[in-house]
Order: C-alpha cells, then structure tokens, then sequence
C-alpha cells in the first residue's frame, strides 16, 4: 500500500472540495473494495477522504411515491428495510445474494455502484497488461483466461465485468443517481451511469472526479409482486455471478402489461435491452414467450475463449428467473 | 478404564477458540524486523537488472536483498530460489527480499522493486510436453509397476471403457499462510516456522548455511493447517534466514494469500488415461492405468495417481504408468491424499462407466471384482473389511432405492442422482521417539517432536499416555514442535498415529515399570517390598492390587526421591514386514445430487461414508478428520482449480474470493462411520491414520451421482455448471 493523507469530511461540501482535482483523492467509506484495491496496489490515491460521518445514510419515502436510499446506508440495512423488501424485493434479493454478511455490514450503497472489475489482469498488478489500470498497455484478458468476462458491450480494449449484484437490480428499476460536485446537484438515470469501456475502459462512470454521490433514488414501482434475481455461480455463497438475472413482471388479469430485464455479470454494466422487454409487453407468461426475450437479450452476444458457455447459461437463467419471478416455475 | 478411543474434546480446542494457542506469525520477538518476499513475473528467463534503489531508501527500510548481495549458501541447490544467481523458472519465483522496521513499510519498499528480464521460452503447454515426458518415482516407490499381460487382458475383453480423465492444478491454502520468524545468535538460529516436519526443516537449513543441525532449534507449537504444503523446505524459510543474518536482526516474514500460488508447491495438474476390459459378467481383465503429471523444471514431484489402482481390485492384469511432464511452475508437491485423491476419481468413474456399460448395479461390479490379497503381490493385507464398509454403507444410504437409469430420479425440477465410490489410502509409519515421564508435582508429561497440524495429536497422545499410565487425562501435560524434544517424523502421508502413538505408549509402559520399581524398593512406600506385577497404577495412585487401600500418590513417592521425574523413553520403528503384508484402509463412500438441468447447478445433499482405517482414537476428531476429508473431496469434484494465464504462467484466481472452495451452504450432511476394527499386525495400538482417507472416491462419488442425475459424463474436473449446461 502506498503511503497516504488522511482527512475524515464533516459536510458533503467539505468532502467534495478535499477531493478537489489535484488531490488525487478517493472518497473512503465502508472500505470493502478500495482498501483491498490499495492494498494490491491498483488504486494508489494520495488522499483519503473518509465520508463515514456524513448523514447520508437514511433511507426515507420520496414525495412521487418512490424510496431514497441513502449513498452511505449499508447494504445489509437496505437490503433488509421494510420498505425495500415490500417494495422492492428485487433489489433486496439482489444484494443479499452479493459478497457475504460480513461485508454486506459494512459497504455502503454509494460504494456498491463504484466496485470495480474482478478481472484478475485488473486486480494483480503484476500482469503487464491492464488498460484500466495503465491505458495504453493492452487488454490481458482478451488473449488470456477469460472465463468471467464480458460476452456484450465489450471493446478490443477491455472485456471486463461489472462485478455488482445491487447494480443489475437498480437497472431493472430504472434507479437515479443523485450527485453532488463543484457545480452543485446533479441526477444519473443508472442506464447512464457506468460507461461500456469503448476505449476508455479506465473511465468506469460518468461520475466527475470530485463527485460524490448522495443517494440512490427508486422510482415507485409496479413490480414488488413478480420480481426473482437469479445469480448462477459455481459456489452456493459468497462468489461473484457467472450470470445474474433481475426480472420484474407487471402482470394484470394473467397478461404482462410491462417487464424489465438486467443481466449481471456478462457486460461491463448491468445489461438491458429493451426490445427484449417490449416484446414480453401484452403476452401471456410462457416460456416461449421468456426464450424469446432471452435470445434477443443476449443477441448481440461475442464470446471468448472460455466463456462462449455464459450465452446459453443467461438464456437459460433469463427463462427460470422470468418463470419463478411469474411464479409459473 | 478405556480413554484410547473415547470422544475426549480437543484438549488443544480452548486455547485455540480463545485465540491463547500461539501460531507462527504470532510470536513477538524483542527488536523484529519484517520481511516481504519479491516475485517474478515471468516465466522462464534471466534477471537483467533489478531496481532497488528506491527501496532502499524508502522509510523504515532495514535491507535489500537479491541476487547481487545475498550471500552464497554452501548447501544452496536449485530446487528453491535463494537469490544465488539471475535465473527465472516460473512466475513467483523470489527474487528478492526486502527488510523494513514493521510490516507497511517492508510491503511498500517492495512495490518499489523493480526487475527488468531478459525472456526465455516456457513450457506452459502441458500436453504439448507429452512426447518429452519421462518416467519417475513417488516417496521412492516406482511409477511403473504391474503384472501379467495388459495387451491380451484387453483383447479378451467382452467389455472395454477406454477413457481420459483430467484434473486441474490445485493449491492447498491452509488458513494459516506460511510464516516463518528467523533469529540468530552467534552461528546459533532459532526458527519459528510453520511446518509440517520440525526435524527435517532443521536439517535442511543446516544444510543450506552448512552449520550443524545441533546449532538450529526449529519450533511449531501449533499450524493452522499444512494439507502437504508445509512438509517441503520452500525457499521462503532459508531466505528469513538469510535476511535475518543480513539485517542483524530477527526477522519474521509472513507470506500474502496471493504468494501461495507460487513458490510453496501444489497438486499437479493430471491426464489418467484408464483402460478397463472385463468379461460379460463383470469380472474384470485388465486395467491400464496410464497418469501425465506436471512438475518443475528445477525438481521432480510425481503425483502418483495410478497407485492405489494397484491394490483396489482383483485383475489378472494391470499396468500403472507414470510421466513427468515439465513445466514453468512453482514445483508441485504433496496436497492431501497425494496421487490416490486424483486417482481414485478416474479409476472409480470408469468403474462407474463400466457397470453401465454391463447395466450391472456399481456396487455389485466392485463386489464381484472385490480382492482378498494384495492383488499384485497376493500378499495378505493385514485387516481388510472393506465388504462391511459396503453393506453399511449402502444401507445408511438406502442404496436398494436407487432406480438404476439416468435422469430417473427426480424432485420437482431438480434431478436426483446416487453415486458411489471406493476409497483407499496406504497405511504405513515411519521411526519416532517420545518421553513420558510423571513429574514431581502430580503432573505426567509427554513430549515428542511431532507436529500439531489441525489433526489433534496434542489430544490423542493426552489419551494413549493417560491410560496406559492410568492417570486421567487432565493430568497429562504435552510437549511438541521442537526440535529439543525426541525425534519424530513428518506430520504426513496419514503417518502420525502409527508411527507417534507405539513411541508414546512404550515410553509410557517403560515410566510406569520404573515408578512401581521406585515403590517396591522404598520402604516408606505402602507397596514396599512387594512384587512388581502386584502394583498398579490407577487415578495418579500406586496401588497393591490385592489391596487398594494400600496406596500413596506417585507424586508423594517422588517426593521422597529428590522430587526428580520418572521418565520413560522410547524409540520405535515400524515392525511390519512389507514383504509380507500390504497395510491399507478403505471405505466406501455415498453421494446424492440434486442438478438444476436449466442452469447447470449442481448441490451435493448428502454423503454416507464408513471407514475401516483400524483402531480407532479419538470418534469426535476422527469424525472430524472424516469430514475434513470428504469436504475436500466434494470440493475437488466441484470447485477448485488454479487457472493459470498460458502466456505468462501466472495464476489468475490468487486469492480466497476467486479460487472456490466450499463454504457452509455448499456442503450437506455427512454421515460418516468407522467400523474400528483394529489392525494389530501393523501397530500395537491398532490404529492407522485417518487424515487422507476421506477425500479419496469422493470426487468420484459426487461425479457418478451427476452421470446418474444428468446422464452426462463429465470427465474433466471440477464439474462446474458450464459443463453441464
């Protein structure tokens, strides 16, 4: 770990301005992916600005009838607030199926949108060949083990995964992220948030350098009654996705009236395509009619090496998670 | 009064929970410095130059060491790194070691390293190094062996499986990582080491620095864990010491979880070619049992696959081949049931593909092929139950309501799938010496040098010296890990109980002649004058037998002598005449899936094993090390694989979140027996160690229960859910 400054904010604004742009600075709070990331070397920031005594940890109803997570509310007490599991159990399925209770206790929700990529060419320094951590020297993975990595949305440049769990939830529904940096306020829709790595892989969100994140805010939702997240792993717990799914049905009088679909684990954001949804509109649930959204959501699918399988393992899971989700499993 | 068997808890287990029991990396030393290890990044090549300018003056740093200032070890040879000069073997090769004033400032300066190679090419295609592969030797044991004709077993054959079975390289990842804490005085060191063998450790540095072994004192009071990787002297434990003589200091460098994907050995990558022929009735002709295996280009391990193929069933015809097959990695070395755990998995799948073939029930094909003898030897094996092993077995699992075709079996969307396998583990031991002695203060002690590894030694010696003393077990104190004490082997190859429990149990019987010779002789003592077979001793007493009243405490006794211990001493080796008899346990083992045919998920609901491995010690560690085993056998089959990048050689799931092993939800219940039937040709207590068997057939019992679920054979491991989509 590099040697480095300490500053503990006691405001949004005075984090914001500790991060100033010359700081090389990294907003710390829960701690569960940065300080792994310091400790290997892969992020080397010169300051720490610890956020942890900033109030923004409730979680509190939105007047339009939605939920404001707040960024520094941990996952455990997100995942298990009332309001989050009778309104949206998608996303309490989804991060509670993420990392393990330990650190669920204690990474925070703005944390949880900024982890970065597993890839093993990202996270050991000693691979020569890494575009996000040096731009510039090439994509490891591209030519070596790649496995878990991205089938859609990749570039030549980087075939990194989006490692989240609670992020494939937020994309089913349709989260806005709420930010603050030196020219005030600003809202993301999640869709615009993380970035595809084109070739910029090292630029992951749209987020400002001296950004911070203030709250996570859901839009109300008619999907509380038929939503599933499926992850599919090689281990029960504690393992990231080979693929996950969010699925989400609105269904009226046995007909979808809308669905949302994420995939995890395939692309370097939470994945969507909204044609694939727009095509479940006004049928019936069937696994035909779930098959068929499936093949257009990984339509554009390009595999690698050693992951050509994750294709037919996300048609496959997208079927079963839309199934259980309509509860015709 | 029977303590030798009894569920005695952990005698070890507070200290260890409360977090009192002292591991390596734990010992705080007066003026310590830290070590860091540095690591290649290549493969196969030279060092050109190394950059250490900025580490050297980064805060706290202390020295630097690499192959331009290290100094020459006269013992130095090439199967470790010992910064003697600029060559690259594999990625993780150390390359230098820094020293600083606390552990962040010796791991920062090592950031600041800086190697600049000159690249060689590498081997890192396995099976490209076929054709140069070559034959070699496991513990001194052949790798070729056989007998009868192979050739003509095959062609009569009615039946044939012709198969190839692969497995993964492994790392053992202990929970306690390697760590060692080197300290010299003068030409004198003494060494904290987490190890599996305080003796050879200590004659193995002695070696490298060319001083006596007298001169080095090696101690491991407790190790978190060894499964094999902590049985080799790796290159780490002579650089601490190294660094330490360098920085005049003593040094304690303990290694990341990253670094035990390199230079501290793993279970070779295999490719078991299996050949079965057996006549329509099942009863087989031959079996070939043809093993690859990767090593190093500096050393040659041999994962002896084909080994226990050798003794599992009666076959006119049998020929076990093994090949080396170098490569550019860290060598390999011993992991948990080394060789009979990949092994056992392809014989017993092909098993298994052989009673479908004859769509004959598995456990009849290997009942009908069951052997009495040593089959290639037709020696006698010294205990051998392992038909029991079967019936109770199969009926704890309710085997009779298996439906024998595939997919046949099912629950809602899941389907069901039984399996079973074979287990086996070679029984054997190697000399050891322990004393016992009772002390002044109504205490017995027992101190012998072997190694507590998770295997709960500290608890069974506790047991065998409580009663053959007849003292009760709190009253037993025990000494191990040190080189001070008398000699015993490697914690290792399931040799401790055998080779540590007959010293332990003879010093005793020797201490406790001695204290009744001291009674009979005392004319203070109420069993003054009387014959020695008439006194016993019983709860720290001495007792005329004819008259229990007649009694006075042992410590009473010594008392009277100048307060100096009793001590019994002994040093034993192994009395088994292999020529003879073959020494072996087995068990039969029993596993029920659930797969998810959507998705590819595979859960492992329940496993059945019984063991007959002899007397047993302990049933509540033994339980446990049955457990320890089988969970590592469902893990073998499902999760771990070091994957390795193929331009660099380099892993690329270092690390406890990406390389898999179970966690608790992975794993059901496992209901385990012993049929403990002692084996009194091998030892006088009976017993055989238990710390390998369970992992073995494991994995093939989870595999044929996938076959049975899916009716997809899956012949490369670990089956993951891709492999079965």
């Amino acid at each position: 770990m590099n040697p480095f400054e300490y500053r503990r904010a006691k405001d949004p604004q005075a984090a914001i301005d500790a991060a100033g742009p010359a700081a090389h600075a990294k907003f710390l709070a829960g701690g569960t992916n940065l300080v792994d990331l310091m400790k290997n070397g892969v992020e080397q920031p010169q300051r720490l600005v610890d956020i942890n005594r900033l109030e923004l940890a409730a979680i509190e109803p939105l007047p339009n009838g939605g939920l404001r997570l707040g960024a520094l509310a941990r996952n455990s007490d997100t995942a298990n607030h009332p309001a989050v599991r009778q309104h949206y159990p998608l996303l309490s399925r989804a991060i509670l199926s993420g990392a393990s209770p330990q650190l669920r206790n204690l990474a925070t929700n703005g944390g949880n949108l900024l982890q970065r990529t597993r890839c093993s060419y990202f996270m050991d320094t000693h691979f020569p060949e890494c575009n996000k951590r040096i731009p510039g020297s090439g994509c490891g993975a591209l030519q070596g083990f790649n496995r878990n990595h991205a089938i859609l949305g990749a570039s030549n440049q980087c075939i990194a995964t989006h490692p989240s769990d609670m992020c494939v939830a937020l994309a089913a529904l349709e989260a806005v992220i709420r930010v603050r940096g030196a020219k005030g306020e600003r809202n993301i829709p999640i869709a615009e948030f993380h970035r595809l790595p084109g070739s910029t892989p090292q630029i992951e969100t749209s987020l400002q350098p001296e950004e911070l994140i203030l709250s996570i805010d859901l839009p109300p939702s008619p999907y509380a009654q038929h939503s599933h997240y499926l992850k599919v792993r090689d281990r029960a717990s504690y393992e990231f996705a080979l693929v996950s799914v969010a699925a989400a049905l609105d269904i009226q009088s046995g007909t979808v009236r809308s669905a949302r679909l994420a995939l995890g684990g395939v692309a370097h954001k939470p994945w969507r395509v909204e044609r694939a949804e727009k095509e479940l509109a006004g049928k019936k649930p069937s696994a035909t009619a779930f098959m068929q959204a499936a093949k257009t959501m990984v339509a554009d699918a390009k595999p690698h090496q050693n992951n050509a399988f994750k294709i037919t393992m996300a048609e496959h899971a997208i079927v079963e998670a839309l199934s259980l989700a309509a509860g015709v499993a | 009064m029977s303590i030798i068997g009894a569920p005695l808890t952990r005698v070890d287990g507070r200290l260890k929970v409360t977090g009192a029991a002292k591991y390596t990396a734990e010992f705080q030393i007066p003026d310590l410095a830290y070590g860091v290890m540095v690591e290649s990044t290549i493969p196969s090549g030279r060092i050109l130059s190394i950059d250490t300018e900025k580490a050297e003056h980064a805060p706290g740093v202390i020295a630097v060491l690499t192959s331009r200032n290290a100094p020459k070890l006269p013992g130095a040879e090439k199967r470790i790194s010992l910064l003697q000069d600029d060559q690259i073997y594999y990625n993780g090769q150390p390359i230098a070691v820094v020293v600083a004033e606390n552990l962040h400032q010796a791991q920062h300066a090592a950031t600041l390293i800086h190697a600049r190679y000159q690249a060689a090419p590498a081997k890192l295609d396995f099976e490209a190094g076929f054709p140069t592969s070559y034959p070699g030797s496991h513990n001194g044991e052949p790798g070729d062996a056989g007998w009868g004709d192979t050739a003509a077993g095959l062609a009569q054959a009615e039946v044939k499986v012709e198969e190839t079975y692969t497995t993964p390289i492994q790392h053992h990842n202990p929970m306690e990582p390697h760590a060692t804490i080197a300290q010299w005085e003068g030409d004198s060191l003494t060494v904290h080491d987490a190890t599996q063998a305080v003796t050879s450790r200590q004659e193995y540095i002695a070696k490298m620095f060319g001083i006596p072994p007298t001169n080095i004192r090696v101690i491991a009071l407790f190790v978190g864990g060894g499964f094999g990787c902590k049985g080799q002297t790796w290159s780490h434990v002579v650089l601490t010491a190294m660094a330490a003589r360098q920085a005049n200091r003593p040094v304690k460098l303990v290694m990341e979880r990253p670094q035990m994907f390199g230079s501290v050995g793993a279970r070779p990558r295999t490719h078991q070619r299996l050949s079965l022929g057996a006549t329509r009735e099942g009863k087989l002709t031959a079996i070939r049992h043809e093993v690859h295996a990767h090593t190093s280009v500096i050393e040659d391990y041999l994962e002896s696959s084909a080994f226990a193929t050798r003794v599992m069933y009666d076959c006119p015809n049998v020929a076990t081949v093994h090949r080396l097959v170098q490569m550019n990695l860290g060598t390999p070395t011993f992991m948990r049931a080394p060789g009979v755990a990949t092994g056992t998995y392809a014989l017993e799948v092909a098993m298994d593909e052989l009673a479908y073939k004859l769509k004959m029930d598995p456990l009849q094909l290997r009942l009908l092929n069951y052997t009495e003898v040593d089959p290639g030897t037709k020696n006698p094996f010294t205990e051998k139950n392992l038909r029991e092993c079967y019936k109770q077995a199969s009926e704890r699992f309710g085997w009779a309501k298996r439906t024998p075709d595939v997919g046949s079996m099912r629950d809602g969307s899941q389907l069901i799938g039984w399996g079973i396998a074979t287990e086996t583990y070679p029984a054997r031991g190697l000399p050891a010496s322990a004393s016992v002695s009772f002390q002044p203060d109504g205490r017995v002690l027992v101190a012998s040098g072997t190694q507590e590894i998770g295997n709960g030694i500290y608890t069974i010696i506790t047991q065998v010296a409580a009663e053959t003393l007849g003292v009760a077990p709190d009253l037993v104190d025990v000494k191990i890990g040190d080189t001070t004490l008398p000699k015993a082997p490697i914690s290792a190859g399931s040799m401790s109980t055998v080779s540590v429990m007959p010293a332990v149990q003879a010093a005793a019987m020797q201490a406790r002649e001695k204290l009744i010779a001291l009674a009979v002789a005392d004319s203070q003592s109420p069993v003054y004058g009387v014959g020695a077979d008439q006194v016993d001793v019983q709860d720290g007493k001495i007792l005329l037998k004819s008259s229990p009243a007649k009694t006075e405490s042992f410590a009473t006794l010594i008392g009277r002598h100048g307060s100096q211990p009793v001590e019994g001493n002994a040093s034993l080796k192994p009395t088994l005449d292999q020529k003879k008899f073959a020494a072996h346990s087995f068990g039969a083992v029993f596993a029920e899936v659930a797969v998810d045919p959507n998705i590819g998920v595979v859960r492992v609901r329940r496993i059945v094993a019984v063991f007959d491995v002899g007397k047993i010690m302990n049933q509540k560690t033994a339980q446990s090390q049955f457990i320890g085993g089988i969970v590592w056998g469902i893990s073998l089959a499902l999760f771990e694989d070091s994957h390795s990048d193929a331009r660099l050689g380099r892993f690329t799931n270092a690390n406890l979140a990406e390389y898999l092993v179970p966690v608790n939800a992975d794993i059901p219940e496992i209901d385990v027996t012993a049929l403990d039937i002692p084996d009194m040709k091998l030892d006088p207590l009976g017993a055989r160690g238990i710390g390998e068997i369970g992992i073995t057939g494991t994995g093939a019992a989870v595999a044929n229960a996938i076959y049975h679920a899916t009716g997809k054979r899956v012949r490369d491991l670990p089956i993951t859910p891709d492999k079965l989509l």
